[in-house]
Protein backbone atom coordinates (compact mmCIF):
# COMPACT_ATOMS: atom_id res chain seq x y z
CA UNK A 1 0.00 0.00 0.00
CA UNK A 2 2.03 3.11 1.30
CA UNK A 3 5.23 3.50 2.93
CA UNK A 4 3.38 4.51 6.32
CA UNK A 5 2.89 0.96 7.48
CA UNK A 6 6.07 0.32 7.39
CA UNK A 7 7.49 2.89 10.27
CA UNK A 8 6.81 2.22 13.72
CA UNK A 9 4.23 3.88 15.89
CA UNK A 10 5.02 4.08 18.97
CA UNK A 11 8.42 4.11 20.59
CA UNK A 12 11.49 6.58 19.30
CA UNK A 13 9.42 7.41 15.61
CA UNK A 14 8.84 10.52 14.65
CA UNK A 15 5.60 11.67 13.66
CA UNK A 16 6.22 15.32 12.89
CA UNK A 17 9.40 17.29 12.23
CA UNK A 18 9.99 20.75 11.89
CA UNK A 19 13.11 22.45 10.53
CA UNK A 20 13.73 25.78 10.77
CA UNK A 21 10.13 26.20 9.24
CA UNK A 22 8.78 29.98 8.67
CA UNK A 23 6.14 30.83 7.48
CA UNK A 24 5.40 34.35 5.47
CA UNK A 25 2.07 36.31 3.80
CA UNK A 26 3.68 38.44 1.41
CA UNK A 27 6.06 40.88 3.84
CA UNK A 28 4.08 39.57 7.32
CA UNK A 29 6.44 36.89 9.57
CA UNK A 30 3.76 34.63 10.73
CA UNK A 31 6.38 31.51 11.84
CA UNK A 32 9.93 31.75 12.31
CA UNK A 33 12.47 29.49 12.39
CA UNK A 34 10.35 26.57 13.69
CA UNK A 35 12.19 23.55 15.18
CA UNK A 36 10.62 20.18 16.72
CA UNK A 37 10.49 17.16 16.58
CA UNK A 38 6.75 15.76 17.54
CA UNK A 39 7.10 12.23 18.92
CA UNK A 40 4.95 9.29 17.35
CA UNK A 41 2.41 8.86 19.74
CA UNK A 42 2.27 12.06 21.94
CA UNK A 43 -0.35 14.70 22.98
CA UNK A 44 0.73 18.31 22.21
CA UNK A 45 -1.00 20.68 23.14
CA UNK A 46 -0.05 24.63 21.60
CA UNK A 47 -0.90 27.91 23.77
CA UNK A 48 -0.14 31.02 22.89
CA UNK A 49 -1.42 34.73 22.72
CA UNK A 50 -3.80 35.38 19.82
CA UNK A 51 -2.11 36.26 16.76
CA UNK A 52 1.02 34.28 17.49
CA UNK A 53 0.69 31.76 14.81
CA UNK A 54 -1.25 28.62 16.00
CA UNK A 55 -3.59 28.11 13.50
CA UNK A 56 -0.58 28.92 11.14
CA UNK A 57 1.32 26.52 12.68
CA UNK A 58 -1.34 23.34 12.12
CA UNK A 59 -1.71 24.90 8.81
CA UNK A 60 1.98 24.56 8.22
CA UNK A 61 1.90 20.89 8.96
CA UNK A 62 -1.15 20.05 7.07
CA UNK A 63 0.43 20.93 3.79
CA UNK A 64 -2.63 24.27 3.53
CA UNK A 65 0.41 26.62 3.74
CA UNK A 66 3.85 25.99 2.51
CA UNK A 67 7.14 27.10 4.47
CA UNK A 68 8.78 29.76 3.25
CA UNK A 69 12.39 28.37 4.32
CA UNK A 70 13.35 25.43 6.39
CA UNK A 71 11.61 22.07 5.67
CA UNK A 72 8.41 20.05 7.47
CA UNK A 73 8.78 16.33 7.48
CA UNK A 74 5.62 13.82 8.49
CA UNK A 75 6.60 10.57 8.92
CA UNK A 76 9.90 11.04 7.17
CA UNK A 77 7.78 12.46 4.05
CA UNK A 78 6.89 15.67 2.38
CA UNK A 79 3.52 17.05 3.81
CA UNK A 80 2.57 16.86 0.08
CA UNK A 81 2.58 13.11 0.23
CA UNK A 82 1.73 12.72 3.72
CA UNK A 83 -1.56 14.43 2.51
CA UNK A 84 -1.90 12.40 -0.19
CA UNK A 85 -1.56 9.42 1.96
CA UNK A 86 -4.18 10.58 4.80
CA UNK A 87 -1.52 10.02 7.14
CA UNK A 88 -3.10 13.16 8.63
CA UNK A 89 -6.49 14.90 9.72
CA UNK A 90 -7.68 17.93 10.81
CA UNK A 91 -10.58 19.48 12.90
CA UNK A 92 -11.44 22.79 12.82
CA UNK A 93 -12.78 24.54 15.45
CA UNK A 94 -15.93 24.79 13.59
CA UNK A 95 -17.40 21.02 12.72
CA UNK A 96 -17.14 21.90 9.23
CA UNK A 97 -19.85 19.38 8.48
CA UNK A 98 -22.34 19.45 5.19
CA UNK A 99 -25.53 20.18 6.25
CA UNK A 100 -27.49 18.27 3.71
CA UNK A 101 -25.46 15.56 4.92
CA UNK A 102 -26.35 12.54 7.34
CA UNK A 103 -24.00 12.21 10.30
CA UNK A 104 -22.97 8.89 9.09
CA UNK A 105 -22.82 10.32 5.39
CA UNK A 106 -20.56 13.42 6.86
CA UNK A 107 -18.36 10.69 8.31
CA UNK A 108 -17.87 8.74 4.83
CA UNK A 109 -16.21 12.40 3.18
CA UNK A 110 -13.17 11.47 3.23
CA UNK A 111 -13.61 8.04 1.65
CA UNK A 112 -15.11 9.53 -1.41
CA UNK A 113 -12.99 12.40 -1.99
CA UNK A 114 -9.79 12.52 -3.71
CA UNK A 115 -10.98 9.42 -5.68
CA UNK A 116 -10.63 11.36 -9.10
CA UNK A 117 -7.03 12.62 -7.89
CA UNK A 118 -6.46 8.96 -8.14
CA UNK A 119 -5.36 8.48 -4.86
CA UNK A 120 -5.52 5.55 -2.64
CA UNK A 121 -7.52 6.30 0.19
CA UNK A 122 -6.80 3.67 3.29
CA UNK A 123 -9.44 2.90 5.23
CA UNK A 124 -9.52 2.24 8.62
CA UNK A 125 -9.87 -0.91 10.83
CA UNK A 126 -13.18 0.78 11.94
CA UNK A 127 -16.21 1.37 9.95
CA UNK A 128 -18.11 4.69 9.95
CA UNK A 129 -20.80 3.47 12.21
CA UNK A 130 -18.00 1.77 14.60
CA UNK A 131 -16.60 5.46 14.64
CA UNK A 132 -19.55 7.16 15.54
CA UNK A 133 -20.65 4.42 17.83
CA UNK A 134 -16.76 5.40 19.15
CA UNK A 135 -17.58 9.15 19.68
CA UNK A 136 -20.70 8.45 21.46
CA UNK A 137 -23.42 8.71 18.74
CA UNK A 138 -24.54 5.46 17.97
CA UNK A 139 -27.93 5.99 16.78
CA UNK A 140 -28.08 9.38 15.38
CA UNK A 141 -26.16 7.99 12.22
CA UNK A 142 -28.87 9.12 9.90
CA UNK A 143 -29.38 12.84 11.71
CA UNK A 144 -28.93 15.87 9.96
CA UNK A 145 -26.08 18.26 11.24
CA UNK A 146 -28.58 20.76 12.42
CA UNK A 147 -30.26 18.46 14.06
CA UNK A 148 -27.58 17.67 16.39
CA UNK A 149 -25.82 20.19 19.59
CA UNK A 150 -22.69 21.43 18.63
CA UNK A 151 -20.97 18.87 20.78
CA UNK A 152 -22.67 16.25 18.81
CA UNK A 153 -21.31 18.00 15.67
CA UNK A 154 -17.82 18.37 16.73
CA UNK A 155 -18.25 14.37 17.66
CA UNK A 156 -19.16 13.90 14.19
CA UNK A 157 -16.14 16.17 12.59
CA UNK A 158 -13.61 13.49 15.32
CA UNK A 159 -15.08 10.60 13.49
CA UNK A 160 -14.94 11.60 10.24
CA UNK A 161 -10.99 12.67 11.00
CA UNK A 162 -10.21 9.65 11.85
CA UNK A 163 -12.38 7.52 9.58
CA UNK A 164 -8.81 6.91 7.44
CA UNK A 165 -7.14 6.06 10.21
CA UNK A 166 -4.56 8.84 10.17
CA UNK A 167 -1.08 8.82 12.60
CA UNK A 168 -1.69 12.22 13.22
CA UNK A 169 -4.82 14.31 14.37
CA UNK A 170 -4.36 18.06 14.30
CA UNK A 171 -6.77 20.08 16.13
CA UNK A 172 -7.78 23.92 15.95
CA UNK A 173 -9.88 25.02 19.01
CA UNK A 174 -12.16 22.18 18.30
CA UNK A 175 -13.51 22.74 21.48
CA UNK A 176 -13.81 26.10 21.95
CA UNK A 177 -17.47 27.47 21.03
CA UNK A 178 -18.56 24.65 23.86
CA UNK A 179 -19.95 25.17 27.33
CA UNK A 180 -17.59 23.49 30.02
CA UNK A 181 -19.47 20.62 30.80
CA UNK A 182 -19.39 19.45 26.78
CA UNK A 183 -16.22 20.39 26.68
CA UNK A 184 -15.15 18.54 29.22
CA UNK A 185 -16.63 15.75 28.38
CA UNK A 186 -15.32 16.13 24.81
CA UNK A 187 -11.56 15.86 26.42
CA UNK A 188 -11.84 12.99 28.49
CA UNK A 189 -13.11 11.16 25.24
CA UNK A 190 -10.55 12.32 23.04
CA UNK A 191 -8.04 11.01 25.84
CA UNK A 192 -9.28 7.88 25.42
CA UNK A 193 -9.72 7.70 21.89
CA UNK A 194 -6.16 8.92 21.94
CA UNK A 195 -4.84 6.13 24.50
CA UNK A 196 -6.68 3.88 22.55
CA UNK A 197 -6.38 4.53 18.92
CA UNK A 198 -1.88 5.37 19.60
CA UNK A 199 -2.07 8.46 17.30
CA UNK A 200 -0.53 11.34 18.05
CA UNK A 201 -2.23 14.70 18.52
CA UNK A 202 -1.48 18.67 17.77
CA UNK A 203 -4.02 20.34 19.44
CA UNK A 204 -4.67 24.08 19.75
CA UNK A 205 -6.01 25.65 22.46
CA UNK A 206 -6.05 29.17 24.28
CA UNK A 207 -7.21 27.12 26.98
CA UNK A 208 -4.78 26.77 29.95
CA UNK A 209 -6.27 24.60 31.47
CA UNK A 210 -7.49 22.58 28.95
CA UNK A 211 -3.81 22.46 27.55
CA UNK A 212 -2.37 20.85 30.87
CA UNK A 213 -5.35 18.33 31.50
CA UNK A 214 -4.71 16.91 27.98
CA UNK A 215 -1.20 17.47 27.08
CA UNK A 216 1.81 15.73 27.85
CA UNK A 217 3.82 18.08 26.42
CA UNK A 218 2.42 22.33 25.74
CA UNK A 219 4.08 24.07 23.23
CA UNK A 220 4.34 27.86 24.09
CA UNK A 221 4.51 30.14 20.88
CA UNK A 222 5.10 33.56 21.53
CA UNK A 223 4.12 36.64 19.01
CA UNK A 224 5.39 38.94 16.27
CA UNK A 225 7.32 37.18 15.33
CA UNK A 226 5.19 33.86 15.94
CA UNK A 227 8.01 31.37 16.73
CA UNK A 228 8.23 28.65 19.70
CA UNK A 229 8.81 30.25 22.96
CA UNK A 230 9.41 26.83 24.99
CA UNK A 231 7.96 23.65 25.70
CA UNK A 232 6.70 22.47 29.01
CA UNK A 233 6.61 18.68 29.98
CA UNK A 234 3.40 18.09 31.90
CA UNK A 235 4.23 14.88 34.26
CA UNK A 236 0.96 14.39 35.89
CA UNK A 237 -0.37 10.79 36.28
CA UNK A 238 -2.19 8.72 33.53
CA UNK A 239 -4.63 7.96 32.75
CA UNK A 240 -5.63 11.43 33.02
CA UNK A 241 -8.98 12.56 34.75
CA UNK A 242 -11.01 16.05 35.27
CA UNK A 243 -10.65 15.85 39.32
CA UNK A 244 -7.06 16.52 38.20
CA UNK A 245 -7.45 19.81 38.15
CA UNK A 246 -7.92 20.38 41.49
CA UNK A 247 -4.69 18.66 42.37
CA UNK A 248 -1.46 21.12 43.37
CA UNK A 249 0.82 19.78 40.64
CA UNK A 250 -1.67 20.93 38.06
CA UNK A 251 -2.39 24.08 39.58
CA UNK A 252 1.34 24.94 39.52
CA UNK A 253 1.61 23.79 35.96
CA UNK A 254 -0.96 26.39 35.01
CA UNK A 255 0.26 29.32 37.33
CA UNK A 256 3.66 28.30 34.91
CA UNK A 257 2.04 28.79 31.86
CA UNK A 258 0.15 31.64 32.90
CA UNK A 259 2.97 33.69 33.42
CA UNK A 260 4.75 32.35 30.29
CA UNK A 261 1.96 33.23 28.73
CA UNK A 262 2.33 36.61 30.26
CA UNK A 263 5.71 37.39 29.55
CA UNK A 264 4.79 36.63 25.52
CA UNK B 1 -40.44 17.63 11.29
CA UNK B 2 -39.84 13.80 12.20
CA UNK B 3 -41.39 14.99 15.69
CA UNK B 4 -44.18 15.90 14.13
CA UNK B 5 -44.77 12.71 12.26
CA UNK B 6 -44.46 10.20 14.61
CA UNK B 7 -46.70 11.46 16.53
CA UNK B 8 -49.39 11.52 13.95
CA UNK B 9 -48.46 7.94 13.49
CA UNK B 10 -49.44 7.11 17.14
CA UNK B 11 -52.96 5.26 17.22
CA UNK B 12 -55.27 6.80 19.73
CA UNK B 13 -56.04 10.24 20.70
CA UNK B 14 -54.71 12.73 18.20
CA UNK B 15 -55.22 15.88 19.89
CA UNK B 16 -52.14 17.92 18.46
CA UNK B 17 -53.40 16.99 14.65
CA UNK B 18 -56.85 18.75 14.74
CA UNK B 19 -54.88 21.99 17.24
CA UNK B 20 -52.31 22.00 14.56
CA UNK B 21 -54.82 22.37 11.23
CA UNK B 22 -57.40 24.55 13.63
CA UNK B 23 -54.16 26.63 14.14
CA UNK B 24 -53.74 26.55 10.36
CA UNK B 25 -57.51 27.52 9.52
CA UNK B 26 -57.31 30.49 12.37
CA UNK B 27 -54.19 31.90 10.36
CA UNK B 28 -55.77 31.59 7.56
CA UNK B 29 -59.40 32.64 8.17
CA UNK B 30 -57.94 36.47 8.75
CA UNK B 31 -56.52 37.26 5.02
CA UNK B 32 -59.06 35.10 3.49
CA UNK B 33 -62.03 36.93 5.36
CA UNK B 34 -60.61 40.37 4.35
CA UNK B 35 -60.74 39.35 1.01
CA UNK B 36 -63.86 38.25 0.74
CA UNK B 37 -65.25 41.80 2.34
CA UNK B 38 -63.23 43.72 -0.04
CA UNK B 39 -65.19 41.41 -2.92
CA UNK B 40 -68.28 42.70 -1.43
CA UNK B 41 -67.43 46.19 -1.08
CA UNK B 42 -66.34 46.03 -4.83
CA UNK B 43 -69.74 44.23 -6.03
CA UNK B 44 -71.66 46.86 -3.57
CA UNK B 45 -69.85 49.58 -4.66
CA UNK B 46 -70.14 48.84 -8.17
CA UNK B 47 -73.47 48.65 -7.95
CA UNK B 48 -74.86 51.32 -5.80
CA UNK B 49 -73.00 53.80 -7.94
CA UNK B 50 -74.03 52.12 -11.33
CA UNK B 51 -70.71 52.00 -12.74
CA UNK B 52 -70.59 50.82 -16.18
CA UNK B 53 -69.37 47.16 -16.62
CA UNK B 54 -66.57 48.43 -19.18
CA UNK B 55 -65.19 50.39 -16.71
CA UNK B 56 -65.15 48.18 -13.69
CA UNK B 57 -67.23 44.66 -13.88
CA UNK B 58 -68.77 43.41 -10.37
CA UNK B 59 -67.18 40.63 -9.28
CA UNK B 60 -70.27 38.71 -10.09
CA UNK B 61 -69.47 39.55 -13.79
CA UNK B 62 -66.61 38.36 -13.84
CA UNK B 63 -67.59 34.80 -12.20
CA UNK B 64 -70.12 34.81 -15.21
CA UNK B 65 -66.92 34.79 -17.60
CA UNK B 66 -65.84 32.01 -15.94
CA UNK B 67 -68.81 30.10 -15.86
CA UNK B 68 -69.66 30.64 -19.79
CA UNK B 69 -66.44 31.02 -21.43
CA UNK B 70 -64.50 28.77 -19.44
CA UNK B 71 -63.20 27.05 -22.53
CA UNK B 72 -62.22 30.09 -23.94
CA UNK B 73 -59.86 31.27 -21.04
CA UNK B 74 -58.56 27.47 -20.73
CA UNK B 75 -57.75 27.53 -24.59
CA UNK B 76 -55.61 30.54 -24.20
CA UNK B 77 -54.28 29.46 -20.87
CA UNK B 78 -52.46 26.21 -22.16
CA UNK B 79 -50.26 28.38 -24.96
CA UNK B 80 -48.95 30.97 -22.22
CA UNK B 81 -48.04 28.05 -19.33
CA UNK B 82 -45.98 26.32 -22.14
CA UNK B 83 -44.40 29.88 -23.02
CA UNK B 84 -43.79 30.39 -18.99
CA UNK B 85 -42.85 26.87 -18.51
CA UNK B 86 -39.82 26.30 -20.91
CA UNK B 87 -38.83 29.97 -20.84
CA UNK B 88 -38.63 29.38 -17.08
CA UNK B 89 -36.17 25.99 -17.90
CA UNK B 90 -34.34 27.69 -20.81
CA UNK B 91 -33.72 30.69 -18.62
CA UNK B 92 -33.01 29.20 -15.77
CA UNK B 93 -30.63 26.75 -17.19
CA UNK B 94 -28.69 29.66 -19.22
CA UNK B 95 -27.85 31.11 -15.69
CA UNK B 96 -26.73 28.35 -14.09
CA UNK B 97 -24.35 27.37 -16.73
CA UNK B 98 -23.25 30.67 -16.84
CA UNK B 99 -22.88 31.15 -12.72
CA UNK B 100 -21.09 27.85 -12.89
CA UNK B 101 -18.77 29.35 -15.87
CA UNK B 102 -18.15 32.68 -13.69
CA UNK B 103 -17.44 30.57 -10.52
CA UNK B 104 -14.75 28.83 -12.63
CA UNK B 105 -13.35 31.64 -14.42
CA UNK B 106 -12.72 34.95 -13.20
CA UNK B 107 -11.96 36.38 -16.75
CA UNK B 108 -15.20 35.11 -17.85
CA UNK B 109 -17.33 36.99 -15.02
CA UNK B 110 -15.25 40.30 -15.30
CA UNK B 111 -15.90 40.31 -18.88
CA UNK B 112 -19.80 38.82 -19.33
CA UNK B 113 -21.20 39.97 -15.77
CA UNK B 114 -21.23 43.64 -16.95
CA UNK B 115 -23.13 42.86 -19.93
CA UNK B 116 -25.58 40.38 -17.81
CA UNK B 117 -26.19 43.53 -15.85
CA UNK B 118 -26.52 45.91 -18.49
CA UNK B 119 -29.03 43.59 -20.61
CA UNK B 120 -31.19 43.34 -17.08
CA UNK B 121 -31.47 47.51 -17.09
CA UNK B 122 -33.21 47.21 -20.32
CA UNK B 123 -37.29 46.66 -19.67
CA UNK B 124 -38.55 43.93 -20.43
CA UNK B 125 -41.40 45.79 -22.41
CA UNK B 126 -38.64 47.51 -24.48
CA UNK B 127 -36.90 44.76 -24.91
CA UNK B 128 -39.02 42.22 -26.18
CA UNK B 129 -40.28 43.96 -29.70
CA UNK B 130 -36.68 43.58 -30.58
CA UNK B 131 -36.81 39.69 -29.92
CA UNK B 132 -39.84 39.21 -31.36
CA UNK B 133 -38.05 40.93 -34.39
CA UNK B 134 -34.82 38.92 -34.52
CA UNK B 135 -36.69 35.44 -33.89
CA UNK B 136 -40.06 35.91 -35.64
CA UNK B 137 -43.16 36.23 -34.22
CA UNK B 138 -43.32 31.95 -33.42
CA UNK B 139 -42.60 30.20 -30.30
CA UNK B 140 -39.03 31.00 -29.73
CA UNK B 141 -39.17 34.56 -29.67
CA UNK B 142 -41.54 34.51 -26.57
CA UNK B 143 -39.68 31.63 -25.14
CA UNK B 144 -36.47 34.10 -25.26
CA UNK B 145 -38.39 36.68 -23.61
CA UNK B 146 -39.98 34.85 -20.53
CA UNK B 147 -36.75 33.00 -20.07
CA UNK B 148 -34.58 36.40 -20.53
CA UNK B 149 -36.67 37.53 -17.52
CA UNK B 150 -35.57 34.73 -15.30
CA UNK B 151 -32.01 34.56 -16.03
CA UNK B 152 -31.23 37.69 -13.93
CA UNK B 153 -32.22 36.96 -10.43
CA UNK B 154 -30.82 33.28 -10.75
CA UNK B 155 -27.67 34.12 -12.37
CA UNK B 156 -27.18 36.42 -9.69
CA UNK B 157 -28.51 34.08 -6.57
CA UNK B 158 -26.46 31.01 -8.01
CA UNK B 159 -23.19 32.97 -8.33
CA UNK B 160 -23.56 33.76 -4.57
CA UNK B 161 -24.53 30.31 -3.93
CA UNK B 162 -21.91 28.36 -5.58
CA UNK B 163 -19.45 31.11 -3.67
CA UNK B 164 -21.21 30.38 -0.66
CA UNK B 165 -18.67 27.39 0.80
CA UNK B 166 -17.13 27.78 4.09
CA UNK B 167 -13.36 28.93 3.59
CA UNK B 168 -12.54 25.97 6.34
CA UNK B 169 -14.85 23.53 4.01
CA UNK B 170 -12.70 24.21 0.70
CA UNK B 171 -9.48 23.49 3.38
CA UNK B 172 -11.03 20.10 4.42
CA UNK B 173 -11.09 19.80 0.49
CA UNK B 174 -7.61 20.32 -0.54
CA UNK B 175 -6.63 18.17 2.89
CA UNK B 176 -8.79 15.65 1.28
CA UNK B 177 -6.67 16.30 -1.55
CA UNK B 178 -10.27 16.56 -3.46
CA UNK B 179 -10.40 17.41 -7.30
CA UNK B 180 -11.96 20.82 -8.77
CA UNK B 181 -14.86 18.54 -9.93
CA UNK B 182 -15.50 16.64 -5.98
CA UNK B 183 -15.48 20.38 -4.64
CA UNK B 184 -18.05 21.30 -7.17
CA UNK B 185 -20.48 18.27 -7.03
CA UNK B 186 -20.05 17.21 -3.22
CA UNK B 187 -19.91 20.55 -1.63
CA UNK B 188 -20.24 23.98 -4.02
CA UNK B 189 -23.40 23.03 -5.84
CA UNK B 190 -25.24 21.24 -2.50
CA UNK B 191 -24.64 25.06 -0.94
CA UNK B 192 -25.57 26.50 -3.98
CA UNK B 193 -29.13 24.93 -3.60
CA UNK B 194 -31.16 27.40 -1.05
CA UNK B 195 -29.93 29.99 -2.82
CA UNK B 196 -30.87 28.93 -6.52
CA UNK B 197 -34.77 27.73 -5.10
CA UNK B 198 -35.05 31.79 -3.85
CA UNK B 199 -34.16 32.57 -7.49
CA UNK B 200 -36.22 30.06 -8.91
CA UNK B 201 -39.38 31.67 -6.71
CA UNK B 202 -38.87 34.66 -8.21
CA UNK B 203 -39.03 32.91 -11.48
CA UNK B 204 -41.55 31.15 -11.21
CA UNK B 205 -43.84 34.28 -11.38
CA UNK B 206 -41.48 36.36 -13.28
CA UNK B 207 -41.77 33.69 -16.25
CA UNK B 208 -45.19 34.20 -16.71
CA UNK B 209 -45.21 38.33 -17.10
CA UNK B 210 -42.84 37.63 -19.78
CA UNK B 211 -44.56 35.23 -21.10
CA UNK B 212 -47.77 37.37 -21.15
CA UNK B 213 -45.72 40.46 -22.42
CA UNK B 214 -44.48 38.26 -25.27
CA UNK B 215 -48.28 37.47 -25.99
CA UNK B 216 -48.65 41.25 -26.17
CA UNK B 217 -47.00 41.49 -29.64
CA UNK B 218 -48.47 40.37 -32.24
CA UNK B 219 -49.73 37.12 -30.74
CA UNK B 220 -53.45 35.64 -31.39
CA UNK B 221 -53.46 32.79 -28.59
CA UNK B 222 -52.79 33.27 -25.28
CA UNK B 223 -53.78 35.05 -21.81
CA UNK B 224 -50.86 37.88 -23.24
CA UNK B 225 -53.31 38.04 -26.43
CA UNK B 226 -56.84 37.86 -24.81
CA UNK B 227 -56.45 40.77 -22.52
CA UNK B 228 -55.15 42.97 -25.54
CA UNK B 229 -58.19 41.53 -27.10
CA UNK B 230 -60.44 41.98 -24.15
CA UNK B 231 -59.30 45.55 -23.57
CA UNK B 232 -60.29 46.87 -27.17
CA UNK B 233 -63.24 45.64 -26.86
CA UNK B 234 -64.40 46.52 -23.77
CA UNK B 235 -64.79 43.48 -22.59
CA UNK B 236 -64.09 44.08 -19.25
CA UNK B 237 -65.26 41.06 -17.34
CA UNK B 238 -63.13 38.76 -19.57
CA UNK B 239 -60.30 40.91 -18.99
CA UNK B 240 -60.75 40.52 -15.52
CA UNK B 241 -61.28 37.04 -15.92
CA UNK B 242 -57.77 36.77 -18.20
CA UNK B 243 -56.03 38.62 -15.63
CA UNK B 244 -57.18 35.94 -12.61
CA UNK B 245 -55.93 33.41 -14.85
CA UNK B 246 -52.76 34.91 -15.22
CA UNK B 247 -52.18 35.28 -11.69
CA UNK B 248 -53.26 31.95 -11.13
CA UNK B 249 -50.45 30.28 -12.75
CA UNK B 250 -47.82 32.39 -11.15
CA UNK B 251 -49.75 30.72 -7.99
CA UNK B 252 -49.18 27.27 -9.59
CA UNK B 253 -46.00 27.44 -10.69
CA UNK B 254 -44.89 29.24 -7.43
CA UNK B 255 -46.15 26.27 -5.11
CA UNK B 256 -45.09 23.86 -7.81
CA UNK B 257 -41.32 25.16 -6.55
CA UNK B 258 -41.90 25.51 -3.22
CA UNK B 259 -43.22 21.70 -3.09
CA UNK B 260 -39.53 21.19 -5.31
CA UNK B 261 -37.76 22.84 -2.67
CA UNK B 262 -39.21 21.36 0.24
CA UNK B 263 -37.97 18.04 -1.23
CA UNK B 264 -35.14 18.82 -2.26
CA UNK B 265 -33.16 21.13 0.52
CA UNK B 266 -34.14 19.34 3.71
CA UNK B 267 -31.49 20.62 5.90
Amino acid sequence: MDGSHISPTGGNAIAACLAGASVKFGSFIALSDISLQIGAGEFWTILGPSGCGKSTMLRLVSDLVPPASGSVEILGKTTEAARLAREFAFVFQDATLLPWRSALKNVELPLEMGRSRGITIPRGDRSPRELLELVGLKGREDALPHELSGGMRQRVAIARALVCQPKLLLMDEPFGALDEMTRDRLNMQLLEIWRETGITCLFVTHSIPEAVLLGQKVLMLRAHPGGVKEVVEIDLPEPRHVELRETPDFNRYSAYLRKSLEEC
Amino acid sequence: MAVTESVADVPGPKPRAPSLIGRRLASAALPVGTAIALLLLWQIGVRVFEVPTYIAPAPTDVLAVFGEHFDLLLRNFWPTFTVSVVGFFAGNLAAILIAVTFVHSRLAERALFPIAVFINTIPILAIAPILVLIFGPGMTSKVVIAGLICFFPTLVNMVRGLQSVSPQTLELARILSASKSEIFWKMRLPSALPFLFSALKIAATTCVIGAIVSEWIGADVGLGALIIDSTFNFRSPMLYATVFMSSGLSVLLFALVTITEKLVVRW
